[in-house]
Formats: structure tokens, sequence, C-alpha cells
């Protein structure tokens, strides 16, 4: 018995992300450790802001916790500026950077 | 303490309570308007630099949240001086749209005082209440440990009704 032929697919190219150009990079909201918030108010914001599960949201929560920063959000620059709005509303310390 | 009651959100104050209250949520009010200081750590901290290193970035970014922003701050503040019994303490009910705002107007009183009180990671609040009562019991650190510390437990326990 042979192997299996291999399928004939031309190999893709698939660019490392430092060949893609910088404006076409997305951007991200980040949001910061900060000793005063309280750990489920900040779970409770990126459910209500993002419409995280609890689940997803704790585990982002305790990043921001552990490692001191997380990526909250990702999208066009206009939309992150946004996002960071709505979480300065809710006190939470959150910058906009590119990905 | 926040309890969650059918459809409201309801805590009985003492004057005392209603007092401290109305004094924190006047404070961030105060800050906002008259006091408005882009270089007050307090203001830094409530309306942070969206590009920590693009002053540019930051001052477009400024321009075009920062009104609204301020805005949503005084209502929210506002919020909690709307639902404060008159002269006195007593009972106040608040709808899921006023306990939200009480909340966020909660947590921008303990940031201010957070910053204030140099507030670290890893603080230990009852140590340093014990510090400064050591210290000083009469001290305006110790009245501001305790205010910071019970905004914080006023704030979970309406965050605890509102998640119930």
């Amino acid at each position: 018995m042979g192997d299996m032929a291999a399928p004939q697919v031309a190999p893709v190219e698939t660019p490392d992300t430092d060949e893609v150009p910088a404006a076409d990079r997305p951007w991200v909201t980040i949001v910061w450790d900060d000793p005063v918030n309280l750990m489920t108010y900040v779970t409770w914001v990126f459910q209500k802001l993002f419409g995280y599960s609890r689940e997803r949201a704790e585990q982002l929560m305790l990043d921001v916790h552990h490692k001191g920063k997380a990526v909250v959000s990702s999208g066009a620059r206009e939309r992150m500026e946004h996002d960071a709005s709505q979480l300065h509303a809710y006190g939470l310390w959150a910058t906009v950077d590119r990905s | 303490m926040f309890r969650r009651r059918g459809d409201r959100y309801v805590a009985t104050f003492a004057v005392d309570e209603v007092r401290v209250l109305r004094k924190v949520a006047s404070e961030v009010v105060g800050l906002l308007t008259d006091g408005f200081d882009h270089s007050d750590p307090v203001v830094c901290r409530l309306f942070p630099e969206a590009y920590p290193d693009d002053a540019v970035g930051t001052a477009e970014f400024r321009r075009y949240t920062e009104g609204d922003l301020k805005t949503a701050k005084i209502d929210q503040a506002g919020a909690i001086l709307a639902a404060l019994p008159d002269g006195g303490g007593g009972e106040v009910r608040l709808d899921a749209e006023a306990a939200e705002a009480w909340l966020r107007a909660l947590n921008d009183a303990r940031l201010a005082m957070g910053v204030r009180l140099e507030i670290k990671d890893g603080t230990d609040l009852g140590a340093e209440l014990d510090d400064a009562v050591a210290d000083d019991p009469t001290s305006s650190r110790v009245f501001q440990l305790s205010v910071y510390a019970y905004l914080g437990y006023l704030q979970e326990s309406l965050l605890n009704a509102l998640i119930d």
C-alpha cells in the first residue's frame, strides 16, 4: 500500500505579522490593572459593555489582575476609542494601541 | 448596605452615612466642574490618556470624548445626590438604571480617594487604618481611610444585589 496521495494544493503564503503594513493592522483596547477597582466590578463591566460570558469576563479580569493588563477588544480604531471611552465612564483604566 | 427588593435596590442609611455620601458625591462634581485640571492626578485617573505614548492622539481623543465623559460622570454623581434622603437618615430605593449610575459614581469616588490616599496594589486597608489610628485617631487620614473602606463595602453590596 502506498501513501495517500498528497492533495495538490499550492502552498499558501501566510504573511508574517511583521509583513502586514502597520496601517492595516487592527487596533486594540487594553485595560490596565489598578489597585482600587473591585475584581467583581471589573468582571461585571466586561460583561455589561462587551456582552462577554461571565467565564470570559472573569478570565479577562484575572489577566488584568495578574499580568497587569489585558486586551479586551480589537477592531477599527474608532471602535476602540469608543470602547476606551465607555470603559473610562465605568472608571476602568483603558488605553488604545495597535495590535 | 444594599439589598434587592423586587425590582428595586434598597438601603437604609444613618444620618452620618447620608452626610458622607453627599460629601463625596459633591466633591466629585466639584472636581469635574470648577476644579477640572488635567494636571491633578485624580483627574488623570478619571480621564486616562488613551494613547500614553502619543500626546497628539490623546489630545484628539479627549477633544471628541471628554465632554460626554465629563457629563456622564457629573450625572452619575448627581444620581447619588438625587436619591439621598433630605435632612437626616432614611431609605434609598433605586431602579436598575439608578443602581448602575450609583455603582459608577461610587467607583469614581473610590478612585479619587484612592489616588489621594496613595492606595497601591497590595495595600492592606486594615493595617493602613491601624497605623493611622496609632498615629493620630483624630486625623483626616483616619476619616478618609474609613470612608474609602465604607464606599468599597457599599459598592460591593450594590453590585451583589444587581448580580443576584
